[in-house]
């Protein structure tokens, strides 16, 4: 099922959670949106669920626009954070919830229902543990019996709000390698809310990084990662350095003094954005200098902060340095980015 | 534990108490609730005993005394459900909408809790009395409010409506939205959602609450005392009829009445603690105060 994002705007009072968000989804794509809490990631799965509705914009399920749809009409899978189960009801009839709650002639025979929900509970790995109680199970398993839940009817799109969020990590790394292997297996167009970005660029075929309620930047891991096209997405994905440049005809300066890198950003006071290993060690020539405030070693490199005004107001970022270069706390070293993005 | 191991001559937990203050302490209890409750109790069984079981089942068994039974029953069994669908309604408004005058409502539910019961009658006499435009028009079409059963109902209502929607509120609100949304997300109707989903999760604070206010529908004096006009077999209810006895100097029948009242009190009593032994915490958790 394809799914369109057509310019939706969503208010709640006088407070804008979404500014005419436009997103297109291909069907089986495993989209994650990425964000920090309050950047409307959440606000938008929802709003495609059905559970809140747009004040402006349109949802279209394939052709069908569901804007105004109920839950009931989407037919959407939705695992909540906390996954919200029906602590009264045991597994079984948890995840035969959603068959049971239909009308008479929708509704599949009893013992259909049974074949189906042995099968899903079979497919999330909880064969045995159908008579239990949400409150017996932990919390992987609970996670697992909300996802079969959800996939018992048949729902068009699986949508997932922090999926992993309430789980230890060791936990977390099993059951994300899991659910792709899941979705690769069912093939459902799922859309997933994270703010891990390790979760986000690890699982998903596509990350939509998102900020304040826009979309920042729709593109792979890859993409993201290495060709990040907003100051927020690159200091947001993965770990950045960010200095204060002048740009002046495509010439960088730094502190008044030229670096000797160039731009096709247009003139005016800019920052420089580069990874923490993206760096190359200078001699001689321009090159952005600092003195070494403190250093720590991981295991294959060492992380320097460094103070990059030479003491005069202090400009500090990290650097990776290479093993063999002698250097320690108090020593000024001389350094450019080979890859960087000015903005 | 490791406190024991470091400190071995004071075995005990750092918030409990030294073993003179702890005994002090159950014993005021114990007395206060000798004195205040058992002792009076025991006074009204004991006079019934004393007067014997014949008298006691020439009290009852009196057609007044039937009557006010009857009132009273019949009272408790309209009001409680009366408030039990408000009691649902008004927590489930406050506990998972947003709305303006939200502390309002809240605010207006304690009302009854504040306000003296004798106001809350008197409210239905200022409203229906005969004085009034309303009261004389609803009697003339046969409906008469005030010194009827209609009355005795209104002010009922009045006084017990706190009691569930109170005890509902705290546990709504702390259970939040999250199963109903996953219930309609899974297709269910509005209905669906709240008998399969909703109402087994408050179950034993309604139970709880519905109990209360059973409790205190059928002991309700004040309010009730002022709209009934005190007629005897008619709007008599079991509390006006003990004072009423006891005013005639019908004292072993005003405490025959009076432990059939507490009786009736005790069971709702003991209800209440059988349901807390057997699902403790789930019980307590929307207790209010």
């Amino acid at each position: 099922m394809d799914i369109r994002i057509d310019k939706i705007r969503k208010e709640f009072g006088d407070f804008p959670a979404l500014h005419d968000v436009s997103l297109n989804i291909r069907s089986g794509e495993l989209i994650a949106l990425l964000g920090p809490s309050g950047s409307g990631k959440t606000t938008l799965l929802r709003l495609v669920a059905g559970l809140e509705y747009p004040s402006q914009g349109r949802i279209l399920f394939g052709e069908e626009d569901a804007s105004w749809k109920s839950v009931q009409e989407r037919n959407v899978g939705f695992v909540f954070q906390h996954y919200a189960l029906f602590k009264h009801m045991t597994v079984f009839d948890n995840v035969a919830f959603g068959l049971r709650v239909r009308g008479s002639k929708d509704r599949p025979p009893k013992a259909e229902i049974r074949r189906r929900v042995e099968e899903l509970i079979d497919m999330v790995q909880l064969s045995g543990m159908e008579s239990r109680y949400p409150g017996q199970l932990s919390g992987g398993q609970r996670q697992r019996v909300a996802l079969a839940r959800a996939m018992a009817i048949e729902p068009r799109v699986l949508l997932l709000d922090e999926p992993f969020g309430a789980l230890d990590a060791k936990v977390r790394k099993d059951l994300r390698k899991w659910l792709r292997e899941f979705h690769d297996r069912t093939g459902h167009t799922t859309l997933f809310v994270t703010h891990d970005q390790e979760e986000a660029l690890e699982l998903a075929d596509r990350v939509v990084v998102m900020s304040q309620g826009k979309i920042e930047q729709v593109g792979s891991a890859d993409d993201i990662y290495d060709r990040p096209q907003s100051a927020f997405v690159f200091s947001f994905v993965g770990d950045s350095a960010k200095l204060p440049v002048t740009v002046a005809n495509g010439d960088v300066t730094f502190r008044g003094a030229p670096t000797g890198l160039r731009t096709s950003v247009g003139n005016g006071e800019k920052h420089i954005f580069f990874r923490p290993r993206d760096i190359a060690l200078q001699d001689d020539g321009p090159a952005f200098e600092g003195r070494i405030l403190s250093m720590r070693r991981l295991a294959g490199a060492r992380i320097a902060e460094i103070d990059a005004g030479l003491g005069e107001g202090a400009e500090r970022v990290e650097i990776e340095l290479p093993l063999g270069v002698p250097a320690e706390q108090g020593s000024v070293i001389r350094f450019l980015p080979h890859r960087f993005a000015i903005f | 534990m490791a406190d024991q191991q470091s400190a071995p001559h004071h075995p005990r937990d750092a918030v409990s108490e030294p073993a003179l203050v702890r005994w002090l302490l159950i014993l005021i209890s114990a007395i206060f609730l000798a004195l205040f409750l058992v002792v009076p109790l025991g006074t009204v069984v004991g006079r019934v005993v004393v007067a014997g079981w014949g008298s006691f089942v020439d009290t009852i068994s009196e057609s007044d005394t039937q009557s006010a039974i009857r009132l009273t029953l019949s009272v408790a069994a309209l009001a409680v459900p009366f408030n039990l669908v408000f009691g649902i309604a008004a927590a489930w408004a406050i506990a998972k909408f947003e709305f303006k005058g939200k502390t309002f409502l809240t605010t207006l539910i304690d009302l009854p809790f504040s306000v003296s019961p004798v106001i809350s009658g008197l409210v239905y006499v200022l409203l229906f009395g005969a004085d009034t435009w309303l009261g004389p028009q609803l009697k003339a079409m046969g409906f008469p409010i005030i010194f009827a059963f209609p009355g005795i109902f209104l002010a009922t209502v009045f006084v017990t409506f706190p009691f569930i929607a109170r005890e509902l509120i705290p546990l709504m609100q702390a259970q939040g939205t999250a199963d109903e949304e996953a219930a309609i997300s899974l297709g269910a109707s509005g209905w669906q959602t709240f008998i399969r989903v909703t109402l087994p999760n408050i179950k034993w604070a309604l139970l709880y609450g519905v109990l209360l206010c059973n409790a205190r529908a059928m002991g309700e004096f004040g309010a009730v005392s002022v709209v009934s006009g005190h007629v005897r077999g008619k709007t008599e209810t079991m509390p006006l009829h003990i004072e009423a006895l006891y005013n005639d100097y019908s004292t072993d029948g005003a405490f025959a009445v009076a432990s059939l009242l507490a009786a009736l009190a005790l069971v709702t009593l003991i209800l209440r603690t059988l349901l807390e032994v057997k699902f403790g915490a789930d019980v307590g958790n929307g207790r209010h105060k």
